[in-house]
Protein backbone atom coordinates (compact mmCIF):
# COMPACT_ATOMS: atom_id res chain seq x y z
CA UNK A 1 0.00 0.00 0.00
CA UNK A 2 1.20 3.53 -1.00
CA UNK A 3 2.12 5.62 2.09
CA UNK A 4 0.34 8.33 3.44
CA UNK A 5 2.00 11.41 2.43
CA UNK A 6 2.30 13.75 5.61
CA UNK A 7 1.82 16.69 3.42
CA UNK A 8 -1.45 15.63 2.57
CA UNK A 9 -2.64 14.04 5.56
CA UNK A 10 -2.25 15.84 9.37
CA UNK A 11 -1.03 12.85 11.72
CA UNK A 12 -4.00 12.92 13.61
CA UNK A 13 -5.83 11.80 10.62
CA UNK A 14 -3.10 9.29 9.82
CA UNK A 15 -4.26 6.38 11.88
CA UNK A 16 -7.36 6.39 10.80
CA UNK A 17 -6.89 6.76 7.37
CA UNK A 18 -4.68 3.85 6.94
CA UNK A 19 -7.51 1.38 8.45
CA UNK A 20 -10.58 3.01 6.34
CA UNK A 21 -8.59 1.54 3.41
CA UNK A 22 -8.09 -1.72 4.59
CA UNK A 23 -12.32 -1.77 4.83
CA UNK A 24 -12.55 -0.89 1.46
CA UNK A 25 -15.26 -2.26 -0.48
CA UNK A 26 -15.11 -5.05 -2.85
CA UNK A 27 -17.44 -6.56 -5.17
CA UNK A 28 -18.28 -9.96 -2.85
CA UNK A 29 -18.81 -7.52 0.13
CA UNK A 30 -20.95 -6.06 -1.14
CA UNK A 31 -22.77 -9.13 -2.30
CA UNK A 32 -22.61 -10.46 1.06
CA UNK A 33 -24.28 -7.14 2.41
CA UNK A 34 -27.22 -6.55 0.28
CA UNK A 35 -27.55 -10.49 0.73
CA UNK A 36 -28.26 -10.50 -3.35
CA UNK A 37 -27.98 -14.37 -3.55
CA UNK A 38 -31.46 -14.47 -2.54
CA UNK A 39 -33.38 -11.44 -4.68
CA UNK A 40 -35.37 -12.93 -7.56
CA UNK A 41 -34.03 -13.23 -10.76
CA UNK A 42 -37.28 -11.29 -12.62
CA UNK A 43 -37.21 -7.88 -11.45
CA UNK A 44 -40.52 -6.05 -10.57
CA UNK A 45 -41.60 -2.70 -10.41
CA UNK A 46 -39.19 -1.61 -6.95
CA UNK A 47 -36.14 -3.80 -7.95
CA UNK A 48 -36.50 -1.81 -11.05
CA UNK A 49 -36.41 0.89 -9.34
CA UNK A 50 -33.57 0.22 -7.55
CA UNK A 51 -31.57 -1.04 -10.06
CA UNK A 52 -31.98 2.68 -11.31
CA UNK A 53 -30.52 4.36 -8.88
CA UNK A 54 -27.18 1.85 -8.79
CA UNK A 55 -27.09 2.81 -12.62
CA UNK A 56 -27.09 6.00 -12.02
CA UNK A 57 -24.62 5.22 -9.22
CA UNK A 58 -22.50 3.21 -11.47
CA UNK A 59 -22.54 6.46 -14.31
CA UNK A 60 -21.62 8.80 -11.44
CA UNK A 61 -18.43 5.91 -10.76
CA UNK A 62 -16.87 5.84 -14.15
CA UNK A 63 -17.01 9.71 -14.43
CA UNK A 64 -14.84 9.67 -11.10
CA UNK A 65 -12.16 6.93 -12.41
CA UNK A 66 -11.68 8.74 -15.78
CA UNK A 67 -11.90 12.32 -14.07
CA UNK A 68 -9.07 10.96 -11.71
CA UNK A 69 -7.41 9.36 -15.00
CA UNK A 70 -7.50 12.91 -16.84
CA UNK A 71 -5.57 14.32 -13.41
CA UNK A 72 -3.30 11.31 -13.42
CA UNK A 73 -1.87 11.87 -17.00
CA UNK A 74 -2.52 15.73 -17.33
CA UNK A 75 1.13 15.75 -16.11
CA UNK A 76 -0.09 18.55 -13.63
CA UNK A 77 -0.14 16.30 -9.95
CA UNK A 78 3.46 15.95 -8.17
CA UNK A 79 4.00 13.17 -6.35
CA UNK A 80 2.45 12.49 -3.39
CA UNK A 81 -0.79 14.05 -4.52
CA UNK A 82 -0.30 11.80 -7.79
CA UNK A 83 -0.30 8.61 -5.35
CA UNK A 84 -3.28 10.11 -3.51
CA UNK A 85 -5.25 10.38 -7.01
CA UNK A 86 -4.47 7.13 -7.99
CA UNK A 87 -5.30 5.62 -4.52
CA UNK A 88 -8.77 7.36 -4.97
CA UNK A 89 -9.27 6.18 -8.64
CA UNK A 90 -8.64 2.65 -7.30
CA UNK A 91 -11.39 3.26 -4.87
CA UNK A 92 -13.60 4.05 -7.20
CA UNK A 93 -12.87 1.14 -9.82
CA UNK A 94 -13.74 -0.85 -6.06
CA UNK A 95 -17.16 1.07 -6.39
CA UNK A 96 -17.75 0.22 -10.09
CA UNK A 97 -17.04 -3.39 -9.75
CA UNK A 98 -19.25 -3.59 -6.91
CA UNK A 99 -22.00 -1.78 -8.31
CA UNK A 100 -22.09 -3.69 -11.43
CA UNK A 101 -22.05 -7.06 -9.75
CA UNK A 102 -25.03 -6.22 -7.88
CA UNK A 103 -27.26 -4.28 -10.51
CA UNK A 104 -26.22 -7.87 -12.40
CA UNK A 105 -27.02 -9.98 -9.81
CA UNK A 106 -30.21 -8.07 -9.84
CA UNK A 107 -31.18 -9.18 -13.07
CA UNK A 108 -30.30 -6.00 -14.08
CA UNK A 109 -28.29 -4.50 -17.21
CA UNK A 110 -25.09 -2.23 -16.23
CA UNK A 111 -24.87 1.07 -18.39
CA UNK A 112 -21.85 1.56 -20.49
CA UNK A 113 -18.51 3.69 -19.68
CA UNK A 114 -18.14 6.35 -22.45
CA UNK A 115 -14.79 7.49 -24.13
CA UNK A 116 -12.02 9.16 -21.79
CA UNK A 117 -12.34 11.91 -24.30
CA UNK A 118 -15.93 12.12 -23.79
CA UNK A 119 -15.66 12.84 -19.69
CA UNK A 120 -12.78 15.19 -20.67
CA UNK A 121 -14.97 17.12 -22.63
CA UNK A 122 -18.30 17.44 -19.91
CA UNK A 123 -15.29 17.82 -17.18
CA UNK A 124 -13.52 20.79 -19.36
CA UNK A 125 -10.29 19.03 -18.93
CA UNK A 126 -8.99 21.29 -21.33
CA UNK A 127 -9.43 24.16 -18.49
CA UNK A 128 -7.18 22.71 -16.03
CA UNK A 129 -3.64 24.18 -15.98
CA UNK A 130 -2.06 23.51 -12.14
CA UNK A 131 -2.75 20.93 -9.35
CA UNK A 132 -4.87 23.20 -7.73
CA UNK A 133 -7.58 23.17 -10.50
CA UNK A 134 -7.51 19.11 -10.88
CA UNK A 135 -7.64 18.80 -6.70
CA UNK A 136 -10.37 21.55 -7.20
CA UNK A 137 -12.25 19.37 -9.57
CA UNK A 138 -12.28 16.22 -7.82
CA UNK A 139 -12.96 17.73 -4.77
CA UNK A 140 -16.23 19.25 -5.90
CA UNK A 141 -17.14 15.92 -7.75
CA UNK A 142 -16.52 14.29 -4.06
CA UNK A 143 -18.86 16.07 -2.42
CA UNK A 144 -21.23 16.17 -4.95
CA UNK A 145 -20.76 12.30 -5.14
CA UNK A 146 -21.16 12.15 -0.94
CA UNK A 147 -24.25 14.49 -1.59
CA UNK A 148 -25.71 12.32 -3.99
CA UNK A 149 -25.23 9.06 -2.20
CA UNK A 150 -26.72 10.50 0.80
CA UNK A 151 -29.35 11.78 -1.18
CA UNK A 152 -30.74 8.90 -2.87
CA UNK A 153 -30.57 6.10 0.39
CA UNK A 154 -34.56 7.59 1.12
CA UNK A 155 -35.02 6.07 -2.96
CA UNK A 156 -34.27 2.51 -2.19
CA UNK A 157 -36.66 -0.33 -1.57
CA UNK A 158 -34.05 -2.10 -0.46
CA UNK A 159 -32.59 -0.90 2.93
CA UNK A 160 -29.34 -3.04 2.00
CA UNK A 161 -28.91 -0.80 -1.12
CA UNK A 162 -29.27 1.96 1.31
CA UNK A 163 -27.04 0.81 3.66
CA UNK A 164 -24.16 0.26 0.96
CA UNK A 165 -25.26 3.79 -0.71
CA UNK A 166 -24.23 4.93 2.65
CA UNK A 167 -20.88 2.97 3.03
CA UNK A 168 -20.47 4.61 -0.86
CA UNK A 169 -21.00 8.28 0.64
CA UNK A 170 -18.28 7.45 3.49
CA UNK A 171 -15.93 6.73 0.87
CA UNK A 172 -16.70 9.79 -1.13
CA UNK A 173 -16.73 12.06 2.38
CA UNK A 174 -13.21 10.75 3.06
CA UNK A 175 -11.30 11.34 -0.35
CA UNK A 176 -13.07 14.92 -0.08
CA UNK A 177 -11.90 15.45 3.66
CA UNK A 178 -7.71 14.90 1.94
CA UNK A 179 -8.59 16.48 -0.81
CA UNK A 180 -9.63 20.23 0.81
CA UNK A 181 -7.09 19.75 3.36
CA UNK A 182 -4.64 19.14 0.22
CA UNK A 183 -6.19 22.42 -1.10
CA UNK A 184 -5.30 24.01 2.62
CA UNK A 185 -9.54 24.67 2.86
CA UNK A 186 -10.81 24.49 6.07
CA UNK A 187 -13.38 21.92 7.49
CA UNK A 188 -16.68 23.23 7.27
CA UNK A 189 -17.78 25.72 10.05
CA UNK A 190 -20.87 23.49 11.13
CA UNK A 191 -21.27 20.52 11.31
CA UNK A 192 -23.67 18.45 9.34
CA UNK A 193 -22.41 19.69 6.38
CA UNK A 194 -23.03 17.24 3.72
CA UNK A 195 -26.20 14.90 2.48
CA UNK A 196 -29.05 18.55 3.81
CA UNK B 1 -69.41 24.50 -21.29
CA UNK B 2 -66.89 26.98 -20.88
CA UNK B 3 -67.58 29.58 -17.79
CA UNK B 4 -66.03 33.05 -17.53
CA UNK B 5 -64.03 33.05 -14.50
CA UNK B 6 -63.65 36.76 -12.95
CA UNK B 7 -60.08 38.03 -12.89
CA UNK B 8 -59.68 37.93 -8.92
CA UNK B 9 -60.63 34.11 -8.66
CA UNK B 10 -57.60 34.02 -11.78
CA UNK B 11 -55.68 36.01 -9.84
CA UNK B 12 -56.03 34.55 -6.50
CA UNK B 13 -55.10 31.01 -8.26
CA UNK B 14 -51.69 32.41 -9.73
CA UNK B 15 -50.84 34.13 -6.47
CA UNK B 16 -49.06 31.21 -4.80
CA UNK B 17 -46.96 30.37 -7.97
CA UNK B 18 -45.83 33.94 -8.17
CA UNK B 19 -45.11 34.16 -4.69
CA UNK B 20 -43.49 31.31 -4.74
CA UNK B 21 -41.52 32.08 -7.94
CA UNK B 22 -40.35 35.26 -6.25
CA UNK B 23 -38.92 33.41 -3.27
CA UNK B 24 -36.39 31.40 -4.76
CA UNK B 25 -32.56 32.86 -3.74
CA UNK B 26 -30.46 32.20 -6.61
CA UNK B 27 -27.03 33.02 -4.83
CA UNK B 28 -27.95 30.29 -2.62
CA UNK B 29 -29.43 27.94 -5.45
CA UNK B 30 -26.26 28.50 -7.34
CA UNK B 31 -24.26 26.88 -3.81
CA UNK B 32 -27.01 24.15 -3.46
CA UNK B 33 -26.17 22.99 -7.27
CA UNK B 34 -22.83 23.36 -6.73
CA UNK B 35 -22.63 20.79 -3.92
CA UNK B 36 -26.17 18.79 -4.32
CA UNK B 37 -26.68 18.32 -7.90
CA UNK B 38 -22.47 19.09 -8.94
CA UNK B 39 -22.24 14.87 -9.11
CA UNK B 40 -24.43 14.04 -11.81
CA UNK B 41 -25.17 17.69 -13.54
CA UNK B 42 -23.13 20.71 -15.48
CA UNK B 43 -25.19 24.27 -16.87
CA UNK B 44 -23.79 23.54 -20.13
CA UNK B 45 -23.02 19.54 -20.57
CA UNK B 46 -24.52 16.11 -20.31
CA UNK B 47 -22.78 14.27 -17.68
CA UNK B 48 -24.34 11.60 -15.72
CA UNK B 49 -27.30 13.39 -15.73
CA UNK B 50 -28.40 16.29 -18.76
CA UNK B 51 -27.08 19.54 -19.26
CA UNK B 52 -29.40 22.17 -17.64
CA UNK B 53 -28.93 25.25 -19.50
CA UNK B 54 -32.29 26.29 -20.65
CA UNK B 55 -34.11 23.90 -18.69
CA UNK B 56 -37.23 26.26 -17.92
CA UNK B 57 -39.25 26.36 -20.69
CA UNK B 58 -37.46 23.48 -22.21
CA UNK B 59 -40.07 20.43 -23.38
CA UNK B 60 -38.76 17.14 -20.86
CA UNK B 61 -36.30 14.54 -22.57
CA UNK B 62 -35.26 16.99 -25.23
CA UNK B 63 -31.64 17.83 -24.73
CA UNK B 64 -29.45 16.08 -27.79
CA UNK B 65 -27.52 13.62 -27.48
CA UNK B 66 -28.54 12.93 -23.69
CA UNK B 67 -29.65 9.56 -23.22
CA UNK B 68 -32.87 9.31 -21.42
CA UNK B 69 -35.42 7.28 -19.76
CA UNK B 70 -37.80 5.88 -21.99
CA UNK B 71 -40.44 7.58 -19.04
CA UNK B 72 -38.85 10.94 -19.67
CA UNK B 73 -38.28 10.79 -23.83
CA UNK B 74 -42.12 10.10 -23.84
CA UNK B 75 -43.31 12.84 -21.21
CA UNK B 76 -45.43 15.58 -22.46
CA UNK B 77 -44.14 17.61 -19.72
CA UNK B 78 -42.61 21.06 -20.06
CA UNK B 79 -40.44 22.65 -17.35
CA UNK B 80 -41.51 25.55 -15.32
CA UNK B 81 -41.32 26.86 -12.04
CA UNK B 82 -44.26 24.74 -11.48
CA UNK B 83 -43.34 21.84 -12.78
CA UNK B 84 -39.64 21.58 -11.90
CA UNK B 85 -40.96 22.03 -8.21
CA UNK B 86 -43.04 19.20 -8.46
CA UNK B 87 -39.95 16.79 -10.46
CA UNK B 88 -36.98 18.01 -7.74
CA UNK B 89 -39.96 17.42 -4.63
CA UNK B 90 -40.69 13.52 -6.56
CA UNK B 91 -39.29 12.83 -9.17
CA UNK B 92 -40.69 9.13 -9.20
CA UNK B 93 -44.36 10.60 -8.70
CA UNK B 94 -44.19 13.50 -11.73
CA UNK B 95 -43.00 11.30 -14.18
CA UNK B 96 -43.01 6.98 -13.47
CA UNK B 97 -39.83 5.18 -14.39
CA UNK B 98 -37.89 7.75 -14.50
CA UNK B 99 -33.95 7.12 -13.18
CA UNK B 100 -33.05 9.86 -10.93
CA UNK B 101 -33.56 8.31 -7.14
CA UNK B 102 -32.55 11.95 -5.99
CA UNK B 103 -35.20 14.52 -4.80
CA UNK B 104 -35.39 18.08 -2.64
CA UNK B 105 -37.39 17.73 -0.10
CA UNK B 106 -37.33 21.43 1.09
CA UNK B 107 -39.80 23.75 -0.48
CA UNK B 108 -37.32 26.85 0.21
CA UNK B 109 -34.01 24.69 -1.61
CA UNK B 110 -36.14 23.83 -4.78
CA UNK B 111 -37.21 27.20 -5.18
CA UNK B 112 -33.59 28.44 -4.51
CA UNK B 113 -32.36 25.94 -6.75
CA UNK B 114 -34.84 26.89 -9.66
CA UNK B 115 -34.06 30.62 -9.43
CA UNK B 116 -30.59 29.79 -10.00
CA UNK B 117 -31.94 27.30 -13.38
CA UNK B 118 -33.73 30.09 -14.40
CA UNK B 119 -30.61 32.46 -14.41
CA UNK B 120 -29.10 30.30 -17.20
CA UNK B 121 -31.39 30.62 -20.08
CA UNK B 122 -31.10 28.48 -23.08
CA UNK B 123 -28.12 29.92 -26.05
Amino acid sequence: MTETPSQLIVPARRAFLTGTSKIALSASAILLLAGKDTLAQSMGGPMAADVGILNVALGLEYEAINAYQLGAQSGLLQKPVLDIAVKFQGDHKGHRDALVATIQKMGGKPVDEKKLDDYAKALKADTLKSQADVLDLAARLEMGATNAYLGVIPSFKDAQLAKIAGRLAADETMHWTILNNALGRPLPAEALPFGA
Amino acid sequence: MLTRRPFWLIAASLAPALAWAQAGDAVRGKQLYESRCIACHSIDANRVGPAHQGVVGRKAGSVADYDYSPAVKASSIVWTTVTLDHWLEDPEKTIPGQKMGYSVPEAQDRADLIAWLAKNPGP
